[in-house]
């Protein structure tokens, strides 16, 4: 089910410019790795090339390797398409498709794949999906009613249930409760600690306490300043950075000295 | 003593203000007072038809007889029309917003914008001396191996002016409209559930069904009806292009005509009845797009609420 | 073979995907058989891309089909009828321009064909200049200076009334009903055939000025109709992206309402609303059936609007199409309606990369 991901050398550019510079990681299966960093280090940039969404924004390219259960990402003749269904995203803010209802909007991504689905295969699978993502008590009464009339945090759990649906490797979510309010913020953080049972979670986040309360290993990033490309500068047990970092930039931030 | 000082100071000013806000309003005014003189003086100077003796209108059995088949023949002419440059323009819009190379984007779209500003009557002469004479040998084919359909009956045109070339002709001419107005509409369509769609796994086309045809269905519709309302007035591709005749269900022929350019082959020479008629004929044309702007309106705030513009 | 190329391949991500190169080999055979289908019933340049693109897609769209899958094939064959029909909508556009280019070019060089009206050119002229081959003589001069004056007239009627309707609705009305019926019929007006809006013009001043007047001012009213829904529109847009801010600051230091719209507000948008104006000229000037039924046809220059019949571009290559000069010899009249054309295209090109200069030059300073 889940699977781990090594990157390599990663460099991302817009254009000429170098946005994120000679990233290696390793994201082991079944975990929850958080990246935090302050704004503009580049992070969201390299979590959006863990599925290939970069390509979305004009002019941005990769050099490297991101390999997926030993599979690069960036190999010759590997359709995006094909990346994207195995490796999930969340977004920052809450985007259910606004035309279809809570149902269709669960299913959207699997019927792209089998066009014949049976009712009652689909409605285990949204009954399923939306208890995974911890909204099935809520909407359970109104599933033909559109997705955009949820609550934001409702929508956000709507997402991650689309996300699951299709039931992919790994789920990659950017800063996923930054548009958020705090109790709903909190419903998504025990979300994301029960989904690690069954995925790889990678998480952006701009709130350290969140990192803290949710994620399993940290990794850090930063600039070096404006112009500069982003760097992943530590990463390690969620524990050793916050209490015991390595580096004295990683100190600095997560005592909030700076960023 | 202050206040009269203020209430002094004030009444310089305020004149201007008056005079200001009085004209805009009589700006505004002028505008529905034109909009009613348009109707009024259209019904007025058609009414002379109605009372005339039906021996007396062209044709010489009333003024049904004489307007259906023009109008039927604008209907015809504009449905060709539309029927072409609707996929094509969508799926041209669609290319410019989502298919072509970024840099190449930009620079179809302001081509698209200028094509669409080529004045009618060119269209016409390109419709008339180079279109009509390569249609003629397809007509031909048409006629003797479809012949059985009656809308491709034979004998063909010999010159190739025929209901179908001007249809093309206006086809070519409301492409860029469409393709234009829908090129807005996608490329309005949020990014958010166009990423959505594509983090789900969607091929290019996927997203495009799930993220932007939903969203942008009014604005494609009000695309196409505003290219319709244009297929339907518009005078002179027509004018040229058609050697026109009585109404014939064959579309490969010689025959049938429209409203708008009946008008203007015949008003520069008309006068008395048949002027009077002529107007009356405007008047229906009037009132056919009239009537489909406001199905247009109406269609686009059904579809508000559906469109997803949230 | 199968198992050969899962060795080959082992990554789980490219599984089922055919190789790079697969659309070069089946463009080139879809080229290669079309050649031979075309060879064995009459070789045609027109027929032979046709037919090769109809192959391409279905051979493509197969083997998608066939290797990856439906998704894939349903995704190859929706981008193949998006490339096709950009490829099918350019056809005609690209042979219109070609048309009055080819046909346009050689008129527009004959010297005096700027700089001369119609005026004394008759059927015997042109066919002496076909017979002898000498240059075709008479020019646009007159339909130059009318469509000009036409134009300019509608203008002048159009842009105060538009711009005053615009600040109405953005500054004044608040929403109020009379705002939202201004708006509604300024849509209906926007879908007014030119036709009836030239018929409404012939009909008013036939009803004050007896029947039959046409002068080159009836036919800028008829534009004019055309055209208020246009500016009104476009300033209206101009007009509301101005920040409130801007008004709220003039207010405070004690401007008067009218001032602060006059100084404030319009300077502000004025790009914008004047590249909406040349934008609205753009539209009018290659109007021809409102011209036909108001302004007739002169051969002659009349520079004065509230007198005589004018002649306008549009018209005058109506005219010289469907009335050669000379019945019999047409083309001296054919070539110079190309001509006119071709001139008539070059200014409405001009005026719309005018509008977007005047949008980009004077665009406001933002500080950025």
């Amino acid at each position: 089910m889940s699977k781990r991901i090594d990157v390599s050398d990663l460099n991302v550019y817009y254009g000429d410019f170098r946005a994120v510079e000679d990233v290696s990681i390793t994201i082991e299966a079944k975990s929850v790795t958080a990246f935090i960093g302050p704004s503009g280090c580049g992070k969201s940039t390299f979590l959006r090339t863990l599925n290939r969404m970069h390509e979305v924004i004009p002019g941005a390219r990769v050099e490297g390797k991101v390999l997926l259960d030993g599979d690069n990402l960036y190999g010759d003749g590997v359709d995006p398409v094909t990346v994207r269904s195995q490796i999930g995203m969340v977004f920052q803010r809450p985007n259910p498709f606004p035309t279809m209802s809570i149902r269709d909007n669960v299913l959207a991504g699997v019927k792209l794949n089998s066009r014949r689905i049976s009712k009652s295969d689909a409605d285990s699978l949204v009954e399923k999906s939306l208890q995974g993502a911890n909204l099935w008590n809520e909407v359970k009464d109104r599933l033909d009613k559109p997705g955009s009339g949820l609550s934001g945090g409702q929508q956000q759990r709507l997402c991650i249930a689309r996300a699951i649906a299709v039931s992919p490797d790994v789920i990659l979510m950017d800063e996923p409760c930054s548009a958020l309010d705090p109790i709903s913020t909190l419903a998504i953080e025990d979300l994301i600690n029960e989904l690690k049972d069954e995925y790889t979670v990678v998480i952006v986040t701009h709130n350290m306490q969140q990192a803290a309360r949710v994620s399993d290993k940290t990794a850090f990033f930063n600039i070096a300043g404006t112009g500069k490309p982003g760097k992943l500068i530590e990463y390690a047990d969620t524990a050793t950075i916050f209490n015991n970092p390595g580096e004295k930039s990683t100190e600095d931030y997560v005592s909030g000295r700076f960023g | 003593m202050s206040t009269t000082k203020l209430a002094r100071r004030a009444g310089t000013g305020r004149t201007g203000d008056k005079v200001f806000s009085g004209a805009a309003l009589g700006a505004g005014a002028l505008i529905v007072a034109v909009l009613f003189a348009v109707a009024l003086f259209l019904v007025v100077q058609a009414l002379p038809t109605f009372s005339a003796p039906a021996a007396d209108i062209t044709g010489g059995e009333g003024f049904f007889t004489y307007i259906f088949p023009i109008v039927i023949g604008t209907l015809i002419a504009a449905t060709i029309a539309l029927l072409i440059a609707t996929p094509i323009g969508i799926a041209v819009a669609l290319f410019i917003s989502h298919y072509a190379p970024r840099k190449l984007a930009r620079g179809l779209g302001y081509v698209v914008d200028l094509l669409a500003a080529i004045p009618s009557v060119v269209y016409g002469a390109w419709g008339a001396s180079f279109l009509a004479s390569q249609l003629k040998v397809p007509y031909q084919w048409l006629a003797e191996n479809m012949g059985w359909i009656p809308l491709f009956a034979g004998p063909a045109s010999s010159t190739g002016k025929t209901i179908l070339t001007a249809g093309i002709v206006l086809a070519v001419m409301v492409l860029p409209i469409i393709a234009s107005l829908t090129r807005e509409i996608f490329l309005q369509a949020p990014m958010l559930h166009q990423e959505a769609a594509l983090a789900l796994g969607a091929t290019r086309w996927e997203m495009i069904r799930m993220a932007v045809l939903p969203f942008a269905r009014g604005g494609i519709i009000s695309a196409v009806m505003l290219g319709l309302g244009r297929a339907l007035g518009e005078t002179m591709a027509v004018a040229l292009v058609l050697s026109s005749g009585p109404l014939i269900a064959s579309l490969i022929r010689s025959g049938n005509q429209t409203i708008a350019a009946e008008i203007a082959l015949d008003f520069p020479e008309a006068f008395g009845l048949r002027m009077h008629e002529l107007i009356a004929a405007g008047l229906v044309l009037f009132l056919i797009t009239l009537a489909v702007n406001m199905v247009a309106r109406w269609i686009i705030n059904r579809h508000k609420e559906f469109s997803g513009a949230n | 073979m199968a198992t050969l190329m899962t060795e080959r391949k082992r990554s789980a991500l490219t599984r089922g995907r055919l190789p790079k190169y697969t659309p070069y080999v089946i463009a080139l055979s879809a080229v290669v058989i079309a050649a031979a289908l075309m060879s064995l019933i009459g070789f045609h340049v027109f027929g032979w891309a046709v037919l090769s693109a109809v192959l391409f897609v279905i051979g493509n769209v197969t083997a998608a089909g066939v290797v990856e899958g439906r998704r894939k094939a349903t995704d190859k064959f929706a981008t193949s009828l998006v490339y096709g029909a950009f490829l099918v909508a350019l056809l005609p556009l690209i042979s219109v321009i070609w048309t009055v280019l080819v046909n346009g070019v050689p008129g527009l060089l004959t010297p005096g064909f700027l700089s001369t009206s119609m005026n004394g050119v008759t059927g015997a002229v042109d066919n002496a200049s076909v017979k002898d081959g000498t240059p075709v003589v008479g020019g646009v001069y007159h339909a130059l200076m009318g469509s000009v004056m036409i134009t300019l007239w509608a203008t002048l009627i159009s842009v105060p009334v538009g711009l005053l309707t615009a600040i109405y609705l953005v500054e004044y009305s608040a929403g109020n009903t009379f705002s939202k019926v201004i708006t509604f019929l300024v849509d209906v007006m926007t879908g007014i055939p030119s036709i009836v809006a030239g018929l409404f013009a012939a009909a008013f001043f036939a009803m004050i000025l007896g029947p039959g007047t046409k002068t080159g001012f009836v036919a800028a009213v008829a534009l004019s109709v055309l055209m208020i829904p246009v500016v009104v529109r476009s300033s209206e847009e101009m007009l509301k992206i101005v920040p409130n801010e801007l008004r709220e600051a003039a207010y405070a230091l004690g401007v008067r309402k009218w001032r602060t719209i006059l100084k404030v507000v319009i300077p502000t948008a004025i790009s914008g609303i004047a590249s909406g104006v040349t934008l609205a000229i753009a539209r009018v000037i290659g109007e021809t059936a409102p011209l036909l039924v108001t302004a007739g046809f002169a051969t002659t220059i009349n520079m004065n609007v509230f007198s005589g019949w004018m002649a306008s571009l549009p018209t005058f290559i109506y005219t010289q199409i469907m009335t050669p000069t000379s019945p019999s010899n047409a083309d001296p009249s054919t070539q110079r309606a190309w001509a006119a054309a071709l001139l008539l295209i070059i200014l409405v090109m001009l005026l719309n990369l005018g509008a977007r200069l005047v949008a980009r030059l004077f665009a406001p300073k933002t500080g950025r």
